[in-house]
């Protein structure tokens, strides 16, 4: 890779890349990208349209919706294909509510959710609605117990993330969905973190809505999927044509939905093999990281996902780190991508109880498929130095931990 | 992030990074909790500023700052030193970009805490801008 220097020369630093971000985003497979090109281009018609061309398109909307469905364990009926991870949430929530209103206007979800959700929620209390926050503990798991007492006659909808995307703590969602279909109230889950790393089966968890999108599992950006459990009583967010059953408005962006639906098939179809892999990975970063003193591991040690590390270091700053790893080859991020140019903190880590002095000391790595034991010791050899190196420019080091 | 070429140099290779034994004056500004600590010292003779080092915890951008302050005010009498506006930092290091503006404030901050610590210490009346 290229930086340049103070002459705004380029300056060839190492010949080495190493991609930890992989929650933020994924590459597009190949197989994935060959199989999009086709409805750019030769079959570029617009599904609603009568003739071949446009047969042709809904055939390969349908035939993706058939793999969302098996993924997840759902009917084919019960997949609707949406931009994003951001606009199923959004959709779940909102619709859901107005929805619902009649029956209740009181909705419960964490405080260490995606912003599509936070926001949303906050969105809808301004409309009204009452929505009950829960905590979560140290390793970021929300109570069942919690759940259940802040249940109330009018609650109409749970929604609380499959496994969070900064720290990788995965929640007790049959426990949850289990709880929700006994109160007879609507469950909701944010699966984006979840596909190609942990086997779904809706029905079997009693999930009645599950967000997920491609980008995540080697899709492409831009598209994503929502589950909708047959019978469930669900306002439109977006208004419009008569796509995908009346219920999402706008022509389908085909060659992205014919990548969803390839790459959610060969995601899901490795899901034990590639844990495998990551799970050495993970724990051996882990277990490196945590050598280094005044390093804490953020999220739960076991009820992880395969692919987060989270660690904090005290004494030193996230961003300074990250700049520092980047001149070396090394990209990562300090907690969601989303958020990486407010200058907030983590609102899941402050959920956690991570002191606001050391909160800015974060770290995520987030490993996927391209990355090797290799990648991990150089990371192991580099990542050390680094915060060896900000904590001797830092003036909050005790003298025992510098080396200046 | 989006840093100039001369914020990057500057915070992969900072000038002045550590801590002076005996120094004549230190000023520290920021906190944790808000993500940016900046420390200087200083070591004085007559009014002039002969060595400086800097401590930072913080993003890029203040620790760039950092560095190029210091850099800036070195052998400059205390007056000179005084008179460094953040402006002058940020421009020094070819602009930042607007969300971190603040560092460069911090960088004038903690020069005038420092000047000042040296002439509190001297038993004299602290400056004001």
């Amino acid at each position: 890779m290229v930086i340049n220097n103070c002459e705004g020369v380029g300056v060839t630093v190492e010949n080495m890349k190493i991609y930890m971000d992989n929650s933020a985003t994924t590459p597009v497979k190949k197989e994935v990208v060959e199989n999009m090109i086709l409805y750019m281009t030769e079959n570029f018609g617009n599904p609603s349209s009568i003739h071949d061309l446009g047969k042709t398109s809904k055939h390969a909307i349908e035939n993706a919706r058939k793999k969302v469905a098996k993924a997840i364990g759902a009917g084919e009926s019960e997949i609707y294909f949406t931009s994003g991870g951001t606009e199923s949430n959004n959709w779940a929530i909102k619709g859901i509510a107005f929805a619902n209103r009649n029956r209740g206007k009181h909705i419960i979800t964490s405080s260490i959710e995606h912003h599509s959700v936070l926001h949303a929620c906050e969105w809808i209390e301004g409309q009204k609605f009452e929505v009950t926050y829960l905590p979560v503990d140290k390793y970021g798991l929300v109570s069942p117990e919690e759940l259940k007492s802040a249940i109330k006659d009018d609650t109409i909808l749970i929604s609380i993330m499959f496994a969070n995307n900064e720290i990788g703590t995965i929640q007790p969602v049959e426990e949850i969905g289990k709880i929700a279909r006994e109160n007879r109230i609507y469950f909701h889950t944010d699966a984006v973190q979840v596909v190609g790393h942990i086997p779904i089966d809706v029905t079997k968890m009693n999930i009645d809505l599950l967000s997920l999108s491609g980008h995540k599992f080697q899709g492409p950006k831009g598209c994503g999927a929502l589950y909708i459990k047959t019978g469930t009583k669900i306002e439109t967010l977006i208004h419009g044509g008569d796509q995908e059953r009346k219920r999402r408005a706008g022509t389908e962006n085909v060659p992205a939905i014919v990548g969803l639906g390839k790459a959610i098939e060969l995601a899901t179809d490795e899901i034990e093999e590639s844990n495998k892999i990551l799970f050495e990975m993970r724990d051996s970063l882990i277990r490196g990281l945590i050598t280094i003193p005044k390093t804490h591991l953020n999220g739960h040690p076991t009820q992880r996902l395969a692919n987060n590390i989270n660690v904090n270091f005290e004494y030193i700053e996230g961003e300074s780190l990250l700049l520092m790893l980047n001149a070396k080859g090394i990209f990562a991020s300090a907690g969601s991508a989303c958020n990486s140019s407010s200058l907030e903190t983590s609102h899941v880590l402050t959920a956690c109880g991570v002191k606001p002095e050391i909160i800015r000391g974060s770290l995520r790595l987030s490993l996927g498929m391209m990355n090797t034991l290799k990648d991990v010791d150089k990371v192991l050899e580099i990542l050390p130095e680094i915060v060896q190196k900000l904590r001797n420019m830092s003036p909050l080091t005790p003298q025992e931990y510098r080396t200046l | 992030m989006d840093y100039s070429a001369k914020v990057m140099d500057h915070f992969l290779n900072p000038r002045n990074m550590g801590s002076i034994e005996n120094s004549d004056g230190i000023g520290e500004v920021g906190n944790a909790k808000c993500g940016d600590v900046m420390k200087i010292f200083l070591k004085i003779e007559g009014d002039r500023i002969t060595e400086v080092k800097f401590q930072t915890f913080g993003c890029g951008a203040a620790i760039a700052s950092s560095s190029m302050a210091t850099e800036l005010i070195k052998g400059k009498t205390l007056e000179e030193a005084w008179r460094l506006s953040n402006k002058a930092v940020a421009e020094a290091l070819d602009g930042l970009p607007p969300i971190k503006v603040h560092c460069s404030m911090l960088a004038e901050e903690a020069i005038h805490e420092a000047i000042n610590d040296h002439i509190r210490k001297k038993g004299l009346e602290p400056w004001i801008d």
